[in-house]
């Protein structure tokens, strides 16, 4: 059974239209991560869920119920904002039981589920602590289990690490797998604009650009196989090399195209005869390029190199002052700036996207 | 018109004479003391005194009237207390003694521990549920600036203003002021409000309220809005309602505020004397005492032993608030 | 966060109707003093300023013309005339006793015995007759009840301008207003700044001294001060009360407020300025004159504002320091005696009330942000 569903929803402030059409199905025990650049709507489409927001058109359902009216507090959700919005004046325990006593829960109730979400959060040291006695992570992990002693049907989160620092966050980041491990049956959304939270995190990811979908699925399926040019770019770092080139010839087994300025090369996508003439983009992840004496995908002078170790980056301008190349390789090469070097990549590993930057895949 | 040009004259030439004062005394000290030379020791050495005694150049003027209207009148003022009501001959404490058995200065004491009690409670209260309304709606700011407008209106005025409320004709002559005409219209008498001992303090009270309320809803409104969003987004998902939400999340945030106005408040009840003298001048059991500190300054050419000792009186009752604030103010300093 | 669904209740609608009811307590009675102070005298002392818009009815007085105005028509002689003279209005009723000034309705014919009859129209239009000629030398006395529709006028504001000293208490109370608003200012800023952004012995010991003064009761400084200037009075044989004196004094009472606040604006201003100004070689007089002054404008017209508005309102200091005499009264002051002299004279007083509020109203209304700015400098930090 689906946890929350959004069919067609959409959100206007006066005529700005924040967000178009969104339709979108999250199943019960699923923790799907919205990712998207600044202002694209993650937070908004978040805080509709979660009641903060009206919703403008569409419907919400959770559990199955329509939700578009029921005040928040009904909804069976629980939120943990970026700012944590403890309630400065009550203690960590008074912050987290606030919700059941409302609620005019019992009291031995209140304890137990306050008690209970301490000990899983490691909290229990701090119970009678004023949230400005903490540090960071301490209220972020406090703001969590205000949400877990609300035992929700959903948690939702809107970029919960970023106000830690680096360190912090991984360890954030993995006790937050680790929550959701211990809690299979609880269904989870967090926003974030991180992708690697996106990738660690998620069962599904939604990227979302400019108030629209651009594609669900895996993290595995979108770094592997992404809908479109935005994805392929969003995903992955560096971003993925887009090379302009032209269909050759196409077919049921595949597509050939020529480079701009370089090689012709066969990818193994089904292709369509009357594609052949057209402009499209060749895509290529960085980490695919592989250094080759053979015949070569791409070759030019190198801009700048960096070492990193592990790996090396090398940079090339390319003509027309496009967004430069990128070749990521493993371990260190000596190379310096203005070495010509030629590239290659696996044909399997190749992305063509036609003229609307859509995936060939998914025409 | 003479005398407003006059009056401008003085301003430039008070204007000049205070920037002539700092510039040139600045002037004389970096010639005294020059910071540049060959002699890189000396000048550093010129450059370090200078430092120590700029600032005091700076401050002299403000010390300097700080010192004469503010700090030794608190002195003499304690001083004359003791003295009889030429200010000559030491009486010692027996103006005190006077004092607790003086009826005006118990009636006097009664009445400002009741305004005490009721015009900081009653403006920072509706201070506070103006500042919570309006907030919610689109024309909030036009009600702020209508129920703030009356901090612009002096004592006397409001006085004026509030004495023609009061007004009071015999029965059966039409009524002018709305009070009297609310009551009759309700089927009841009209009464000379003003001169009703003890329910009168509170209709002069009434008129401070009136004043103070916007000062309250400002700063409140201001407070009320420095609470983060989320804290309040937080307790809507946890089901408060807005009454809740008020009194549970935002009332403890703003606490120290609450207690800031407030206390503004009290200081101002305890000097408050232009709408008692304009009012009923402490007939009718209305004496506060400011007000009696007046009468006895003048009353029969001025008994300054007397007066001087009510002024170290209302002195006492500030100085708790007064200590609080600089409590405040120093930790406050420490946190930057 | 408003938009949230579920505040969306019937309190709104009781939010709304709550404010209402606050600005209208808040509002009505300055209305009220304004609309009174536009009435005319004679309908102001008889009706409330909320009725001001309908007509009213007054009692009037009046007499018929006598002996020899009557005229002979067809053998009964006849005077006539208007009760009313210029002034417009309805008659209602008349009667010719004081006792039962309403006896007749407008139109009716009143018997005066020996056959004479009094008519009084609608529009004060007399007609008496009587069989026999009139004799008496003095006419007949007639009560009429008129209803006159509202008149609003500026003559109160002409009376109270000409008459009362109004006009020259006006003059006087901004004599005492603008030099002390304008003074304490540059002394408060120098201070303000050396307590905000220099390093001395002492500094926090002055910072408290001044959060110390600033609640120190006015009352505490009279005697002494009277005294003080008394003695130098009489020392240099200049008179005790004049407007140097009080200049001074507003100077000294309200520093503690100008420091306060310049001092807490000007200790926000970004370190970075100052010390990139300081890096370029600005010594702290440059600083403060070029960079520190200039950027503390908004403070300096928040404090300016509290000052002018303290000082204008003030009756304490003006009355101790500046005497009660006529002739150098302040507003607050004559309005005070007014409300003793004229105490039921609600023309007089409601029109030099109004004079006295509305220069203060004046700069409210167009300098109110600054205002709100001051008092949140003033109190909130750190509430
Ligand atoms: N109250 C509002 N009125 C008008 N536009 C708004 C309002 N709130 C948000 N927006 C707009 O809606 C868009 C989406 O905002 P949202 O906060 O959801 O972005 P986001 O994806 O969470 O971005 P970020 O990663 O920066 O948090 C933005 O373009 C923003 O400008
Ligand atoms: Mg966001």
């Amino acid at each position: 059974m689906s946890a929350v569903t959004l069919t067609e929803v959409s959100k206007s402030y006066g005529s700005v239209e924040v967000l178009r059409n969104i339709n979108l199905d999250i199943e019960k025990g699923e923790l799907v991560v919205f990712v998207g650049p600044s202002g694209c709507g993650k937070s908004t489409l978040l805080r509709m869920i979660a009641g903060l927001e009206k919703i403008s058109g569409g419907t919400l359902e959770i559990g199955g119920a329509r939700m578009n009216e029921v005040p928040p507090a009904q909804r069976g959700i629980a939120m943990v904002f970026q700012s944590y919005a403890l309630y400065p004046h009550m203690t960590v325990r008074d912050n987290m039981a606030f919700g059941m006593k409302i609620a005019k829960r019992p009291k031995g109730e209140i304890d137990k589920a306050v008690e209970n979400a301490a000990r899983i959060l490691q909290l229990t040291p701090y119970l009678d602590r004023l949230p400005k006695a903490l540090s960071g992570g301490q209220r972020q992990r406090v703001a969590i289990g205000r949400a877990i002693v609300r035992d929700p049907k959903v948690f939702l989160f809107d970029e919960p690490l970023s106000n830690l620092d680096a360190a912090l966050r991984v360890a954030t980041r993995i006790e937050i797998a680790q929550l959701k491990d211990n809690m299979p049956e609880s269904t989870m959304i967090y926003v974030t604009h991180d992708q690697v939270e996106a990738m660690t995190l998620a069962s599904r990811i939604v990227v979302l650009h400019g108030g629209d979908i651009e594609q669900v699925g895996t993290p595995l399926e979108l770094y592997e196989r992404p809908a479109n040019v935005f994805v392929a770019r969003f995903i992955g770092s560096p971003a993925m090399n887009m090379f302009p080139a032209r269909v050759t010839a196409a077919g049921p087994d595949g597509t050939t195209v020529e480079i701009e300025g370089g090689g012709a090369v066969a990818v193994p996508i089904p292709g369509r005869a009357e594609d052949v003439g057209s402009v499209v983009k060749l895509g290529v992840r960085p980490e695919d390029l592989t250094l080759t004496d053979g015949p070569a995908l791409y070759s030019g002078e190198i801009s700048i190199v960096e070492a990193l170790g592990e790996t090396t980056l090398l940079y090339f301008t390319p003509e027309g002052g496009a967004d430069p190349i990128i070749a990521k390789l493993p371990g260190i090469h000596r190379l310096g700036r203005g070495q010509t070097a030629r590239l290659s990549a696996d044909p399997a590993k190749l992305h063509l996207f036609d003229a609307e930057e859509k995936s060939y895949l998914y025409r | 018109m003479q005398q407003l040009f006059w009056a401008l004259g003085t301003v430039v030439i008070g204007v000049v004479g205070c920037a002539g004062y700092f510039y040139v005394s600045n002037l004389v000290l970096d010639t005294l003391l020059p910071g540049r030379g060959p002699d890189p020791v000396r000048a550093g050495r010129n450059i370090n005194r200078a430092n120590l005694i700029r600032p005091w150049l700076f401050l002299a003027p403000a010390i300097l009237a700080l010192g004469i209207y503010l700090v030794y009148p608190v002195i003499e003022s304690v001083w004359l207390s003791l003295h009889d009501r030429s200010g000559q001959n030491f009486v010692g404490l027996s103006n005190y003694v006077w004092m607790l058995n003086d009826p005006g200065f118990r009636e006097s004491m009664f009445n400002n521990m009741l305004w005490l009690l009721v015009v900081p409670a009653a403006a920072t209260g509706f201070g506070l549920a103006a500042a919570a309304l309006t907030d919610r709606i689109w024309w909030g700011n036009i009600a702020k600036s209508l129920i703030f407008m009356p901090m612009a209106i002096s004592f006397v005025g409001a006085s004026v203003i509030w004495k023609f409320i009061y007004d009071y004709r015999a029965p059966g002559e039409p009524q002018i002021g709305i009070l009297n005409a609310l009551v009759t219209w309700f089927g009841g008498d009209p009464q000379a409000w003003l001169t009703i001992p003890f329910w009168n303090n509170f209709f002069l009270m009434v008129i401070l309220v009136w004043i103070q309320t916007g000062f309250a809803m400002v700063i409140l409104s201001a407070a009320l809005r420095g609470i983060p969003e989320e804290t309040v987004e937080a307790a809507v998902l946890d089901g408060a309602n807005p009454i809740q939400i008020f009194f549970r999340i935002k009332m403890p945030q703003i606490w120290g505020t609450i207690a800031v106005v407030w206390t503004t408040i009290t200081i101002l009840v305890l000097k408050v004397f232009d709408i008692v003298l304009a009012m009923t001048n402490g007939q009718w059991r209305t004496q506060v005492l400011a007000n009696l500190m007046f009468d006895w300054m003048f009353r029969g050419g001025g008994d300054f032993g007397r007066g001087a000792a009510i002024a170290v009186v209302i002195m006492v009752l500030v100085i708790p608030i007064m200590v609080w604030n600089i409590r405040r103010a120093n930790a406050e300093m420490k946190g930057h | 966060m408003e938009a949230t669904p579920a505040t969306k209740s019937p309190l709104t609608l009781v939010t709304h109707l709550t404010v209402l009811l606050l600005v209208a307590l808040w509002t009505l009675p300055t209305a009220g003093l304004f609309i009174s102070s536009l009435r005319d005298k004679d309908q102001l002392a008889v009706s409330g300023w909320w009725t001001a818009l309908s007509s009213s009815s007054q009692s009037l007085q009046g007499r018929t013309g006598a002996a020899p105005d009557q005229k002979e028509e067809n053998g009964v002689y006849v005077i006539t005339g208007n009760l009313l003279g210029d002034t417009a209005g309805r008659v209602s009723a008349f009667g010719t006793t004081s006792r039962e000034p309403e006896a007749y309705e407008a139109g009716a014919a009143a018997d005066l015995g020996d056959g004479a009859t009094l008519t009084v129209g609608e529009d004060g239009a007399y007609r008496l007759e009587s069989p026999v000629p009139f004799e008496s030398k003095r006419g007949q006395r007639v009560f009429v009840t008129a209803e006159q529709p509202p008149r609003f006028t500026l003559d109160n504001y002409r009376e109270v301008l000409r008459s009362e000293g109004i006009g020259r208490s006006f003059v006087n109370s901004l004599t005492v207003a603008v030099p002390a608003t304008i003074i304490p200012i540059l002394i408060a800023a120098f201070a303000a700044y050396a307590l905000a952004w220099m390093e001395f012995p002492g500094r926090a010991l002055l910072i408290a001294a001044v959060v110390g003064l600033l609640v120190v009761p006015l009352q505490m400084s009279l005697i002494p001060l009277l005294r003080l200037y008394n003695g130098v009075a009489e020392v240099f044989g200049v008179p005790a009360k004049t407007y140097l004196g009080i200049w001074l004094a507003h100077t000294g009472f309200g520093m503690p407020l100008a420091i306060y606040l310049l001092r807490n604006y000007m200790a926000g201003l970004p370190r970075e300025v100052l010390e990139s100004a300081r890096v370029d070689g600005a010594s702290d007089f440059e600083i403060f004159t070029k960079i520190i002054l200039p950027l503390s404008f908004p403070a300096l017209a928040s404090f300016a504002i509290f000052q002018f508005l303290w000082v204008w309102n003030d009756l304490l200091v003006a009355i101790v320091f500046l005497g009660a005499q006529d002739e150098s009264l302040v507003l607050t002051g004559r309005l005070v005696n007014l409300l003793g002299s004229r105490g039921g004279n609600w023309e007089i007083l409601t029109a030099s009330a109004f004079i006295t509020i509305v220069v203060p109203l004046l700069v409210f209304f167009t300098l109110q942000r600054y205002l709100v700015r001051g008092l949140l400098a003033g109190s909130v930090k750190g509430g």
